[in-house]
């Protein structure tokens, strides 16, 4: 099967692009923006996706709104692209419906951290078997260029010209405090520790968080006078310190400043279809099917 | 298709309206109901959370009407007939997401229990003042399918009809009760599982490479994709094509949107369902829908003592609004009556209707409790002065 990539400009020998099992190749070129960070992201979660030989028909993909609500659209699986903040919410209806999929939520930080902030805390509270890939850019870049509940202090954009003061998120102490059961955070740079964490997220049973700290390369590099998305990309890998198991109160970003990356959480708890199945069960015994989802076992 | 008998508590039973909604949609099939209290929708979550664990089906008490309003649109998707209730201040939360189902064509039902607004408004009390709402409250261009039950047994028998609807016209389903209807106990028969029909969802017949999420032939409505089965299809908010990808173009838009618009007003006949009594020779039609369409009896019954032939259309479904048979009527009457708690929703639509062909009069008050009859009467005899 093979849906050709119509005007990729590729040698003979190499028609087949290596993606193309995974990605909708009739949707390529991708609207992101030359040097931008989301494209080594959406690589590692096709790798990640591979590493796993998952049946790839079982796995669904939901994206909010903005750049990185653009990923659901050109990943070949079931895919949905949502209303902006309720990426999480959607995938939590058709978890339950199919606990039999692998549901992964992929979506930036203004999506999932302000506008889906609550949606967020309490999906991981409940423990959903669900995995979250957050982009975080540190800026509202579909819209232009706005501060995020993720932009670093000090740091320039188009609703923060004078300089950021607010207090940022600091996102895996967020998840891990409500209870994912595994969090990490790389830069779009480190690919291979990047894609082992998609990985490990996906084939966790709970709340997975990822975060990646990517390069916004015409608004927050411009903005802030960075350099090319590029050069950004570069300086987020040279000063991240790798910590696995740091505090995760520790690991707040500040402007332009070394980036503590790792696998911070990696714990096992019941997932909220287990309990629910636990407690009924030993409720009702008997009366009560455990659940499976409605076309759990075909 | 046949209800299962697993679902359906065959029997008559003493209930108020939510409860009575609950079992509707259990007995139709429906195993997700994600919600958040609000006064005085409660009972429907309540009810189906008790009943839903014996019947293979998850309850959830979302953090909110945004989540709750998402994660049936995402069950709907997953094979799940889903549903959600609320009330006011949840109806307005639930109003972008409902234009999401709307958008993706997402079988799904919404059963709002009116109080009194604006804002907070009368939590406890009734209202009828979320029909415009219900009709436009969502951004952009669309139809809406609205039923509105006057009594316990109709919201067993429309909430199953809802659903009915929401699978025929792929579409969220609106079932618009009030706090009266909700909280009123009365006797529900509820029939054998082999009386309740249901209209099973249509799922494409086209191998997984040949078939889109979208491809609908004129006013048709597609056949849903099954998730999980290899067909990797895609949809999206954004103005899409028959194949789901965003196309950000006037084209596109008007192909889009006029198919949202068409498959419901290609099928106005199919779907309007009003009960005519008296209405053969009147000079005067009261018309009415929900808990108002059963205060308005014994004033019509005074009127109809005193020698005024008066007529009465209950309208079962008001939205799509039954446009042709106003126009039909405004011909042939003095005047209209709308009898609904506000001040002036379906009203200003039977009016557009009439076209001035006949006085039209709006009985209405801002809600909190059901109409005096007498203002009712008082008004009918304005009406055919």
């Amino acid at each position: 099967m093979s849906t050709k990539a119509a005007p990729l400009n590729v040698k003979e020998d190499e028609k087949e692009h290596p993606l193309e099992n995974i990605l909708r190749m009739d949707r390529i070129p991708h609207i992101w923006c030359p040097t931008c960070g989301l494209g080594t992201t959406v690589t590692a979660l096709a790798a990640a996706l591979e590493h796993l030989k998952l049946d790839l028909n079982k796995v669904a993909i939901v994206s909010g709104i903005g750049c990185t609500g653009r990923v659901a659209g050109y990943m070949k699986l079931d895919s949905f692209h949502t209303t902006h903040g309720r990426a999480l919410p959607f995938a939590v209806g058709l978890h339950i419906a199919r606990p039999d999929m692998k549901v992964i939520v992929f979506s930036g930080d203004g999506d999932i951290a302000s506008i889906g902030g609550n949606h967020f805390i309490h999906s991981a509270r409940r423990n959903f078997d669900i995995t979250v890939i957050c982009v975080n850019n540190f800026i509202y870049a579909m819209t232009g260029g706005q501060v995020a509940p993720t932009t670093p202090g000090k740091a320039i954009t188009s609703t923060s010209p004078h300089g950021n003061y607010e207090h940022p998120f600091n996102l895996p102490y967020l998840a891990g405090a409500c209870g994912a059961t595994y969090v990490a955070r790389w830069t779009a740079l480190h690919i291979r520790r990047l894609t082992t964490a998609m990985s490990e997220a996906i084939s966790k049973r709970g709340f997975s968080f990822v975060e990646i700290v990517a390069p916004c390369s015409t608004l927050y590099a411009r903005l802030n006078k960075l350099g090319t998305g590029l050069d950004l990309m570069k300086f987020y890998h040279d000063n991240s310190v790798i910590k696995h198991g740091a505090d995760l109160k520790d690991v707040d970003i500040d402007f332009q400043s070394k980036i503590t990356v790792g696998k911070f959480v990696d714990i096992e708890k019941p997932t909220y279809i287990d309990s629910m199945n636990e407690h009924l069960k030993k409720k009702y015994g008997d009366k009560y099917k455990l659940y499976g989802g409605v076309n759990g076992n075909d | 298709m046949k209800a299962d008998p697993r679902n359906v508590l065959t029997g008559d039973h003493y209930l108020d309206g939510n409860h009575a909604s609950a079992e509707g949609a259990i007995a139709a099939g429906c195993k997700f109901f994600a919600g958040y209290p609000i006064t005085p929708s409660t009972e429907i979550a309540e009810r189906f959370a008790r009943r839903i664990p014996l019947v293979d089906g998850v309850f959830i008490q979302m953090e909110d009407e945004l989540a709750s309003m998402n994660a049936i649109l995402g069950a709907s998707w997953g094979g799940v007939k889903s549903m959600t209730c609320t009330s006011g201040p949840g109806f307005s939360l639930m109003m972008e997401n409902f234009g999401l189902g709307i958008m993706l064509e997402t079988p799904c039902v919404l059963v709002n229990v009116q109080r009194g607004g604006p804002s907070t408004g009368l939590p406890t009390l009734p209202g009828q003042a979320d029909m415009m709402q219900a009709r436009w409250g969502s951004h952009g261009d669309y139809e809406v399918i609205a039923l509105a039950p006057d009594s316990p047994q109709e919201s067993f028998e429309l909430t199953i009809q809802a659903f009915n609807l929401s699978e025929k016209y792929r579409m969220p389903v609106l079932v618009m009760t009030d706090e009266c209807v909700g909280h009123m106990t009365e006797k529900v028969v509820i029939p054998p599982a082999e009386e309740i029909e249901l209209y099973e969802r249509r799922y494409t017949d086209k191998k997984p490479g040949e078939a889109w999420p979208f491809e609908a032939n004129g006013d048709d409505t597609a056949p849903m994709l099954p998730v999980g089965k290899g067909y990797k299809f895609h949809v999206t908010g954004l103005t899409h094509d028959y194949r789901g990808y965003p196309i950000i173009d006037a084209e596109a838009q008007e192909k889009k949107v006029k198919h949202l618009v068409d498959k419901i007003r290609n099928h106005v006949d199919e779907i309007i369902w009003i009960e005519e009594k008296d209405v053969e020779g009147a000079e005067l039609v009261v018309m009415s829908y929900g808990i108002s369409s059963r205060v308005v009896q014994p004033a019509v019954a005074k009127a109809r003592k005193e020698g005024i032939k008066i007529g009465q259309i209950k309208m079962v479904t008001v939205w799509p609004f039954p446009e042709k048979r106003v126009r039909e009527l405004a011909e042939k009457v003095k005047a209209l009556v709308m009898v609904e708690m506000n001040y002036g929703q379906v009203y200003f639509e039977m009016d557009r209707c009439a076209a001035g062909k006949c006085k039209t009069y709006l009985c209405g008050h801002a809600g909190g409790t059901v109409h005096k009859p007498d203002d009712i009467y008082q008004t009918i005899k304005e009406a055919v002065k």
